[in-house]
């Protein structure tokens, strides 16, 4: 906890000296959502160890600590929603809704589906089609699948992001002109963890001719 | 919202008082969830948007909108992150990479290869695979040049690898330290 509060500390007072620019994946990068449930860190989109299926990754509350790693939780007021485009428009033809269940302590999956309202606001649509409890930290991963093949894990991992964001730091600020050397650079994100939610998707179910577009939105219960 | 549920109330005891019906009959509100943060390709508003109140109005709008109020912004930050731009690697002028980057979403292939980028240009922004060194791509196109070649000391941050070695199988990302 000391740690992350350390490093938001030195962050924001980064922000104050360089007008505001924080160079992370989207790691807190606004203030209405930093330190929120809903603070999305990372999204990976590949394809799985099965290549008939991709996989979706959604990242949140990022710079955890080992030590406050445990307390993270998710909200139960939060949906995270992988949003899929089909047709180049960048609307939303399928949303993959990750919403958890606090009753249960576990993560369930609505989707992949057509959503039936689209834009900044959202309604669950249809029923779970796959869940999974929560992983504790420190267990190993608990893998739930659907009867349409989907899976989903949610719990605590390392977070996957590297980049050295203090060098970063400096030279936008104007205190240095380059990056490190080799040896030198170091990985601002080393020994961190976020909370995951990982969903593999068969293709089969996104309806796409090859190429698809994705974003990620965390939703807020209103 | 408030009005609605008033209403379910007030549906709720008409029906009790008509018909005696259990009041769980009455179907619950729908309850809605509102956008709070969004995110399509990696460090895009963190770079790209300088003030707070774009920060937050970025993560709130669909991907549709955003090249429209976003697009001239982006390309004022480019040029003062970089005021020596021209083109980049992907022969970008200022005006196409910041249209392409406004619209925050990640392409991905549902056929091929998966990558941000991979050195093969046939694969460029084809996904984002967990190794994927994204911030190197990301300098690369905003400092590197036509060729790749300016600012060598700007276009790779020296930290090419995560700190944990990925899975294989489900769920891939590396067990929390």
């Amino acid at each position: 906890m000391k740690r992350k509060k350390l490093l938001i500390t030195a962050m924001a007072a980064v922000t104050l000296i360089t007008g505001g620019i924080i160079y992370a994946a989207d790691h807190i990068d606004t203030p209405a959502v930093t330190g929120q449930a809903g603070d999305i860190t990372d999204l990976y989109v590949f394809r799985a160890q099965d290549p008939n299926n991709l996989v979706f990754v959604a990242n949140t509350q990022g710079l955890l600590a080992p030590g406050s790693t445990a307390a993270a939780k998710f909200d139960e007021n939060t949906v995270i929603e992988f949003n899929i485009d089909n047709n180049g428009d960048a609307i939303e033809d399928l949303v993959i809704q990750c919403k958890y269940d606090a009753a249960s302590n576990s993560m369930q999956v609505y989707g992949p589906v057509a959503p039936s309202e689209k834009g900044t606001r959202s309604k669950l649509e249809g029923t779970v089609t796959a869940s999974a409890v929560v992983t504790a930290y420190g267990a190993s991963p608990t893998i739930g699948t659907g009867t349409n093949g989907v899976k989903v894990f949610a719990g605590p991992r390392d977070d996957p992001f590297f980049f050295d964001l203090t060098q970063y730091k400096k030279i936008i600020a104007g205190t240095a002109t380059s990056f490190l050397p080799p040896g030198m650079a170091s990985d601002t994100f080393a020994g961190t963890n976020v909370l995951s939610t990982v969903v593999e998707v068969p293709k089969t179910l996104l309806n796409a001719s090859g190429n698809i577009n994705v974003w990620i939105e965390t939703k807020k219960k209103i | 919202m408030k009005t609605i549920k008033l209403l379910a109330i007030v549906l709720g005891s008409t029906i009790i008082a008509a018909s005696c019906k259990k009041s769980d009959d009455t179907p619950a509100p729908t309850v809605y969830y509102q956008q709070q943060d969004q995110m399509g390709r990696p460090a895009i508003n963190t770079v790209f948007n300088v003030s707070a109140t774009d920060k937050d109005a970025f993560n709130v709008i669909t991907p549709s909108n955003m090249g429209a109020a976003f697009q001239a912004k982006f390309q004022a930050r480019l040029l003062a992150l970089n005021p020596g731009y021209t083109t980049n690697a992907l022969t970008q002028n200022a005006t196409q990479l910041t249209t392409l980057l406004a619209t925050d979403v990640l392409g991905a292939s549902t056929t091929g290869t998966t990558t941000f980028f991979d050195g093969n240009p046939a694969n460029t922004l084809s996904g984002r695979a967990l190794a994927d060194d994204v911030i190197n791509v990301e300098l690369l196109l905003i400092f590197g040049g036509p060729t790749g070649a300016s600012n060598p000391g700007l276009t790779n941050d020296n930290v090419n690898v995560n700190d944990k070695t990925f899975l294989a199988a489900f769920p891939y990302l590396a067990s929390p330290w």
